[in-house]
């Protein structure tokens, strides 16, 4: 049973003192809950954060461990990167908390997004943030969103059928990224729910960021790169050898948006060009391959830019890395789950795979260890499509979307459309 | 009249072909008696295979066995017998050197920079000077973009981010600048620099140019210095020779006005750029970022650069590929037998 200091907390925030003292106080009540408890499944201890996941989308958690998922998740973000401290955000959202204004439309956050699209958000829009709530993420959602309309979807945060029940009036998801493999499509459609990503504004992000990683693999930047800071050069010689980029035969994996600016960079570079689709592309000068097996058998190096669904899942198997063979590069900026993890890490190990570039993985933001200590791989936080220019782009296609919807104008970007 | 006209029939016969045959022979077996004997000078370990091939052609002699203060005197005990110097990016061939070996015919450099052979004290002395242009070009210019790329979206930093456990325990990779779309200026639009701006065109990226002189054959902007370059572009590639014209020419001036955004990329040589006042512009954010594949006193590197994040630093690996360096190492070996043959060289510099 809440307390009438904790329930004036929580539905008159604006009336509380400080935003610093609602922290402190929201957090000790969190805890208090946690211990008890409750929103946990009955468990005492809190479930252990869910990480970032590229799940197949037909495998979804109960409720409970989502809801957790989420807590943990939105607690443990890192802090504003701008230097901002959280506090000042708390004390603005927490005002609009639990006030259903009819002023600007509410739309739901699940977890804390990037503070400049944060701030643009609160500008334009009535922001539900349940991770500023110390109430379990269940009884905010019962709570304050039973009628909510709209959700922005951060941070690959799974949307599954459970999530879609608390939510009865939700017509509208709008997610930060391109790919959907989080959002149960099928329910959202079978709800009437319209979607929307973010299109193809991150192609020329994410592609630049493939060419740096296979570039970075081949010649050995980031590897040659410690071994100087190390000391290394003066007492131990030069570095050994990398591999030539020119005339390396690429087998892309996913030739859409993504596929097409990865293929025209290393053109210029004097590579070779081929490509598995779903269904070849005859505008395209590059060689169409049925399948990856046969891609791979032809390439030298796999850059891999394909959407995962359940046709792509572990698309990169034991046998494509064997036909790619011990001098092969595997490339990916698309999903972790695109490359059977297992079976890379063991052919790296063996040497039956030359390297790796590697943005994205299946258990986010688990990274398997055998990979630290190899040269041969480049590991990055699946953070290809985070730059500063990016990130106001995605602000404004985001707050579009969105003013689309409440305005019933057609989405920019839409993904699935209400019938 | 062919070959298969009746009146070359007496060339045909078979005490002419057997000739024929013989000259070739003698020929060959002449040429591969002289290059046995023909000494060259290998100053550096440069690459494995060049060396074994040199060994197996050559009569060779490797400057580093012996040691330094003992070098002049390795030079003049070898001094009748040496007549070609293989140098490298390191070591060339200096007036000193070139003044010990009297029979000094031809200068063999590895790679394209010539700073380190004394090319005035070369003509004075007529001794011929070859290098490898052109096999070097590809690999140079794909490290330029991989370090531009790098410094930016700040591959290696994020690379140690994520292996040091900082993804699970601090969250996210911070935001990093977008290399697509920004203006690359080049300095030095040769061989290299051209190949520089064709993949930066690949990201959309508008190039400009300062040369000695302005290339009318291409549309890039050109500016006649390079403080105006470094004002009116946000990547900097230095891919140009190190003369006394361009010792020191990417200055303090020069790196204010590229600026807290700017991108600094040296894949030409070391004394290109005054690495004090670089240090201390990365240090105090006048400078965005830099990607360095030489420096000033190879193979030393100021350690005040180590624990930057915006900088990345490679050990003079512009042309380290096994493809490339073979096709060095090759070329090297062709212009030396084509030397010994008597038959113009494939690329010479004078």
């Amino acid at each position: 049973m809440l307390s009438k200091a904790t329930r004036q907390l929580i539905e008159r925030p604006g009336e509380v003192a400080s935003g610093r003292l609602q922290c402190c106080l929201g957090v000790a009540i969190f805890r208090l809950l946690m211990r008890s408890g409750v929103g946990t499944g009955g468990r005492g201890d809190p479930v252990p954060p869910r990480p970032r996941s590229t799940r197949n989308p037909t495998r979804f958690p109960a409720l409970s461990t989502t809801i957790c998922a989420l807590e943990k998740t939105g607690h443990s973000l890192s802090s504003d990167m701008f230097g901002l401290p959280r506090s000042h955000l708390m004390a603005s959202g927490s005002e609009s908390q639990g006030r259903r204004g009819t002023e600007r439309p509410q739309v739901l956050l699940l977890r804390r997004p990037l503070s400049v699209l944060h701030e643009a958000l609160s500008a334009r829009f009535q922001l539900l943030r349940p991770w500023e709530s110390p109430v379990p993420f269940d009884r905010f959602l019962a709570a304050h969103a039973a009628g909510v309309r709209a959700l922005l979807v951060t941070g690959l945060t799974p949307v599954d059928g459970p999530l879609l029940d608390a939510l009865p009036a939700l017509r509208f998801i709008v997610t930060t990224s391109s790919g959907v493999n989080h959002i149960d499509l099928a329910e959202c459609a079978r709800r009437g729910i319209a979607v929307a990503n973010a299109g193809t504004i991150f192609s020329l992000d994410v592609a630049e960021y493939a060419v740096g990683l296979l570039i970075d693999v081949l010649r050995r930047v980031s590897a040659s790169d410690r071994y100087v800071r190390r000391g290394l050069w003066p007492r131990a010689g030069d570095y050994p050898l990398g591999s030539k980029l020119g005339s390396k035969r690429v087998g892309i994996v996913g030739l859409g948006s993504i596929g097409s600016e990865i293929a025209k960079r290393l053109e210029a570079f004097g590579c070779s060009i081929s490509y598995f689709s779903r269904s070849r592309k005859p505008q395209v000068p590059y060689t169409y391959f049925p399948s990856v097996g046969d891609l791979a058998a032809e390439s030298n190096v796999l850059v891999l830019s394909c959407a995962l669904t359940k046709e792509t899942y572990h698309i990169i198997n034991r046998d494509v890395m064997s036909a790619l063979g011990k001098d092969g590069i595997i490339i990916n900026v698309g999903r972790g789950a695109l490359v059977d993890e297992a079976e890379l890490v063991k052919h790296l190990m063996q040497g039956e795979i030359g390297g790796a570039g590697l943005d994205v993985f299946e258990h986010e933001p688990a990274v398997p260890e055998e990979l630290f200590c190899m040269d041969n791989v480049v590991l990055s936080a699946h953070f290809a499509v985070h730059t500063l220019e990016m990130s106001s782009e995605l602000c404004q296609l985001m707050i579009a979307n969105l003013n689309a919807f409440f305005s019933d104008r057609p989405l920019l970007t839409p993904v699935l459309v209400r019938t | 009249m062919g070959v298969m006209d009746g009146s070359d029939s007496d060339n045909r016969s078979p005490l002419n072909l057997g000739g024929y045959l013989a000259i070739q022979w003698t020929a060959v077996h002449w040429v591969e008696r002289a290059m046995e004997s023909f000494g060259v000078l290998l100053a550096a370990r440069i690459d494995p295979y060049l060396e074994a091939e040199l060994d197996r052609r050559f009569k060779l002699f490797r400057l580093w066995e012996s040691p330094p203060a003992q070098r002049r005197e390795f030079l003049r005990e070898n001094a009748e017998a040496i007549r070609a110097v293989v140098g490298s990016p390191a070591l060339g061939a200096d007036a000193e050197m070139i003044d010990l070996l009297p029979r000094l015919e031809i200068v063999a450099n590895f790679g394209v920079g010539l700073d380190k052979v004394d090319l005035r004290r070369c003509r004075d002395r007529g001794v011929r000077v070859v290098y490898t242009p052109d096999v070097v070009t590809d690999d140079t210019a794909d490290l330029a973009i991989g370090l531009a790329i790098a410094a930016m979206r700040r591959i290696c930093d994020s690379d140690r981010y994520l292996k040091d456990g900082s993804w699970k325990g601090k969250g996210d990779y911070k935001l990093t600048s977008k290399f697509s779309g920004k203006t690359v200026g080049i300095l030095g639009l040769g061989r290299i620099g051209q190949a520089v701006a064709k993949r930066a065109e690949g990201f959309g990226c508008p190039i400009c140019y300062c040369s000695r002189s302005e290339k009318r054959h291409t549309s890039y902007k050109y500016y006649p210095s390079v403080l105006e370059l470094a004002a009116n572009c946000q990547v900097l590639v230095v891919a140009c020779p190190l003369t006394e014209e361009t010792r020191h020419i990417i200055n303090r001036e020069v790196i204010d006005a590229l600026g807290p955004k700017g991108v600094l990329v040296n894949v030409g040589r070391g004394p290109h750029v005054d690495e004090c006042e670089l240090v201390s512009a990365l240090h105090d954010g006048r400078l965005g970022a830099a990607g360095l594949d030489v420096f000033e006193h190879e193979p030393h590197v100021p350690e005040r650069l180590f624990g930057l994040d915006n900088v990345i630093l490679v050990p003079h690996i512009g042309t380290d590929t096994l493809e490339t360096s073979k096709a060095m190492a090759d070329l090297i070996l062709e212009n030396l037998e084509a030397h010994v043959s008597n038959r113009p060289l494939p690329t010479p510099v004078f």
